[in-house]
Order: C-alpha cells, then sequence, then structure tokens
C-alpha cells in the first residue's frame, strides 16, 4: 500500500525483490547500498540466519527525487528465498507496489525459479492482486557465469519459462559486480511510481520524476 | 493506498501527544502493517523509525501467524521488556498498529489503558474520507 504523505510531502512504495533461495536478491541491495550516496539512502536493515540467507528480510530505503513536488521514497525489501519460508513470504508481500523477480540463470535452478514464481502468484492472490496487474520486472541474475563454463539457462529459455505469457521486461544481469541492478531498479521504479500516481493521485497525467539517484 | 493530509497528520500527532506522552510515554508511532509510519510523536533519540516500523508490522505479522497455529484469531497486543525500555504494540483496526515506547516509570497497565482508549479515536482520523 503505497502511502501519500502531503505533511511531508513524500510518497513512499514498496518495492519486493522476490526469486528463489540463494538466486542474489540480497546481493542486489548490497550492491545498490553501496554504490548510492548516503544522502539518498537510509539504513540497510538485514535479518539474516546463520550462513548468508535471509531469514525474514532485508530493507533498504533510498530517495528517487521529484513528483509533483512530492519527494519520493521507496522502501526495497527482500524475501527469504527458500521454500519453506513461505509465511514470511507473504508478509514481506504486504502492501507491495512493484515486484523485482530475480531468477537464477543456473540450469540446474530451473525448477526453482518456476515453482517460486507460482508462489509469488499464490501469495499475491492472497492479497487480491495478480501479477499481471502489479508492477513487475524480470532479472535474469548470473549471466557472468557463462565464461566459467557453469551450464546457464538460455535467455530464451527463462523467457518462456517465466514470462511467455506476462511479457514484462527483463533485464540480464550479475549481481555481484553490480551489472544490470541499476537497470533492473530504474525500470521497476519508473513503473511503480507511474503505477502509483496513475491509480492514485494525477489521474492518468505522465509522472517522470525530477532528480535524484535515477 | 493512503492519503495523508497535513491536517489528519497533525489530529494523530495530537492525540499521541495529549494522551500518550502525557503519562510519560517517550516515543509513540502510528504504522501500518506494510510497515510505512504514518505518525509519530515523542522523543527519537537516534531511533530509526524506519527499520522500526518495518521490524514491527514485521513482527505483528509474524506472530499473527503464531496465533493462527494455536487456533487464535490474532494477538491484538504484543509486549517486550528491556533492561531500559519498553515496547508495547497494539493493533488499530485492521491495518494499522501504534507502537508505543517507555521506561518502567511509567506503568503498563496505564499504557494498556489509554492506547485502550485512544484506538477507536485514532481508528476514526485513519479511515475518515478526504
Amino acid at each position: 500500500m503505497a502511502l501519500i504523505d502531503l505533511h511531508k510531502r513524500e510518497i513512499h512504495c514498496k518495492i519486493v525483490y522476490y526469486g528463489p533461495g540463494r538466486c542474489g536478491k540480497t546481493t542486489n541491495l548490497f550492491y545498490i547500498y553501496n554504490a548510492v550516496a548516503e544522502k539518498y539512502r537510509g539504513k540497510l536493515l538485514t535479518i539474516e540466519t546463520k550462513g548468508d540467507r535471509t531469514l525474514f528480510f532485508d530493507l533498504l530505503p533510498i530517495n528517487l527525487g521529484k513528483i509533483h513536488g512530492l519527494d519520493i521514497r521507496i522502501q526495497l525489501y527482500t524475501v527469504p528465498g527458500q521454500a519453506h519460508y513461505r509465511a514470511t513470504r507473504k508478509l514481506v508481500l504486504k502492501g507491495v507496489d512493484g515486484i523485482v523477480f530475480v531468477a537464477d540463470s543456473l540450469r540446474k535452478r530451473r525448477e526453482k525459479n518456476i515453482e517460486s514464481l507460482l508462489d509469488l502468484r499464490n501469495n499475491l492472490k492472497e492479497y487480491g492482486l495478480t501479477l499481471e496487474e502489479i508492477p513487475l520486472v524480470f532479472q535474469y541474475n548470473k549471466r557472468d557465469l557463462v565464461s566459467v563454463n557453469i551450464p546457464l539457462l538460455t535467455i530464451e529459455e527463462l523467457e518462456n519459462d517465466l514470462n511467455k505469457e506476462l511479457k514484462a521486461p527483463y533485464f540480464e544481469a550479475a549481481a555481484v559486480k553490480g551489472v544490470g541492478v541499476f537497470e533492473t531498479l530504474r525500470e521497476i521504479s519508473k513503473r511503480t511510481v507511474k503505477y502509483v500516481a496513475n491509480k492514485y493521485i494525477f489521474a492518468k497525467k505522465t509522472a517522470k520524476a525530477q532528480g535524484g539517484i535515477l | 493506498m493512503m492519503v495523508l493530509t497535513s491536517e489528519r497528520v497533525k489530529k494523530l500527532k495530537g492525540v499521541l501527544k495529549e494522551q500518550l506522552l502525557s503519562i510519560g510515554v517517550s516515543l509513540a508511532i502510528l504504522i501500518d502493517e506494510a510497515g510505512n509510519v504514518i505518525a509519530s510523536s515523542g522523543k527519537e533519540n537516534g531511533v530509526d523509525t524506519t527499520s522500526l516500523a518495518a521490524l514491527a508490522a514485521a513482527n505483528f505479522g509474524a506472530t499473527a501467524q503464531i496465533a493462527k497455529l494455536l487456533g487464535e484469531e490474532d494477538f491484538s497486543i504484543l509486549y517486550h521488556k528491556g533492561k531500559k525500555d519498553n515496547i508495547h504494540f497494539s493493533r488499530i483496526g485492521k491495518e494499522f498498529i501504534l507502537v508505543t515506547i517507555f521506561t518502567d516509570e511509567t506503568p503498563l497497565g496505564l499504557v494498556r489503558l489509554r492506547v485502550n482508549q485512544i484506538s477507536q479515536d485514532l481508528l476514526n482520523l485513519l479511515v475518515e474520507d478526504d
């Protein structure tokens, strides 16, 4: 649920990075956190289990500049990817305004990607949302591994598995190196802000951000 | 989606201040279930309210799931006791949570009573039409 605070002149949107375990959701957030100047970002909050897995969520608030005199504040969340954390994933999706689906390009993770997308669809449904309606961007991560001869899914295969009917924009990425991270963020932010603005405030006017990190 | 007008924020802050800060509560924050801060009143003392709101909403959500596992509808009140500060969470309507932080000098019973008394007022302010 986006929040428009006319008192502070801020608009708050929630973007969730979704995807199977170990696909690189937290890595995306870390890269963004390290690359963005301090004045444009809040504290990075992470709740990790032993090892490097997300237990509940990571949260990174960022500022994206202004739209119609309102400061755009985006909260980036990740979910725990492992299948058995379904209940927590659903909690994090509460009030979501935009989704990045991070897919793992490793060939052996093919089924996990498909399962995770289905899980996302089911969780959204419980909040009365659909993948067709909500702003959505795919990120095909770990593309850099092709150079070290690890069997990867081709982009065509990933598109066919996940995005055949949705036809959402996708980006190839290597989140560890930052490749594709900001492209993904820029696209989902643009879509989310536009969606929120069109839906709720500036009926049909084109929303365009001015200034900020993107 | 919620639109907060300046006037509404002022009214909400007013209620928090008059009813909670007056009994010694150091910080009262009204949040929604998605983890957004709606209004707060009191001394933040360097507390990161954004993170606090996100964690409080998650905490509440997790506890609601625990309630379900036990066959309860919900636990409408949560309370954590610290050495110095205590924190109390109370559901306001279906979508909102009131987070109250106070020291041992303020009795928990009084906080609970006040929170109970004002929850309907807060809810009316939160859901009223613009």
